[in-house]
């Protein structure tokens, strides 16, 4: 019996993994995604700092704009529920049993408290306060 | 027949970054948590808006809080600061660069390329960690 990862991208799309696939689908995209901007933001502090060229200054202003700081905090603030919810199943093996639950509850503390901080960065770059 | 190759059980570096992972993971949670209390025990519901709470939470940097009405930043830029700077940076570069080399193992499977990414990350790591030891230090 062999084991074949083989699998094309349209299985893969039509694999019904559902609630804790979704979480683990996005917890890859959100780490990856924290290491390539947050990485990007430390090197171009680090060349405004020791250079003060304009490289770094340009890459701060992009990275600082409100795309990329409602992207961020997705990931960060997912990440690190889902890494929560991750780390609690470890360590009590016994609750894999209620795996769906828990996938259920990250959205239920994640959906609020995402929605409110964005609601108030979006409010406040709106009327500019 | 090719068969699955499977880590033996015990401290290899699978293991030890498992551990790591989860420590870390929760270390993130205890700066970030004393970060925050801190924060608004120095004074931040009165001088910053929220946006400038979260920046701090993340990474407590006195350049972070530039844009706030503080009226001293002394208390913002301690070495009690740059010690809780170098470990969120410490834990959180070797946290992500390891999940980095997680994520391209999984999709990229030669032995040699495998190697050659190793090889890439753990450069990366070190030069990551001096630059952002220098911008701790500097800011």
């Amino acid at each position: 019996m062999t084991l074949s990862r083989k699998v094309g991208l349209r299985d893969g799309l039509r694999y019904k993994g559902g609630g804790p696939m979704l979480a683990w689908i996005l917890h890859r995209i959100s780490g990856v995604g924290m290491v390539l901007f947050i990485g990007l933001h430390v090197a171009a502090s680090f060349f405004t700092q020791q250079t003060g060229s304009n490289l770094g200054i340009n890459l701060n202003i992009v990275y600082e704009s409100i795309y990329f700081q409602v992207a961020i905090y997705f990931f960060v603030l997912f990440h690190g529920l889902n890494g929560m919810r991750v780390i609690i199943l470890d360590l009590w093996p016994r609750m894999i049993e209620y795996q769906r639950e828990l996938t259920w509850l990250t959205w239920l503390i994640f959906i609020p408290v995402y929605g409110l901080t964005v609601f108030i960065m979006v409010y406040l770059k709106i009327t500019g306060a | 027949m090719k068969t699955r190759k499977i880590p033996h059980p015990g401290w290899n570096l699978e293991y030890l970054m498992f551990l790591f992972t989860r420590i870390s993971g929760l270390a993130f949670f205890m700066l970030a948590i004393v970060g925050l209390l801190s924060a608004l025990y120095m004074g931040a519901r009165l001088h910053m808006n929220v946006g400038t709470l979260m920046r701090w939470t993340f990474f407590p940097n006195p350049n972070h809080v530039v844009d706030s009405d503080i009226p001293n930043i002394d208390a913002w830029s301690n070495g009690l600061w740059q010690i809780f700077q170098i470990l969120i940076l410490f834990f959180g570069g070797t946290h992500g660069l390891n999940g980095l080399r997680v994520v391209l193992e999984d999709y990229i499977k030669p032995q040699g390329l495998q190697m050659l990414i190793r090889f890439v990350i753990f450069i990366l790591w070190i030069f990551m960690l001096m630059l952002s030891v220098y911008v701790v230090m500097g800011s």
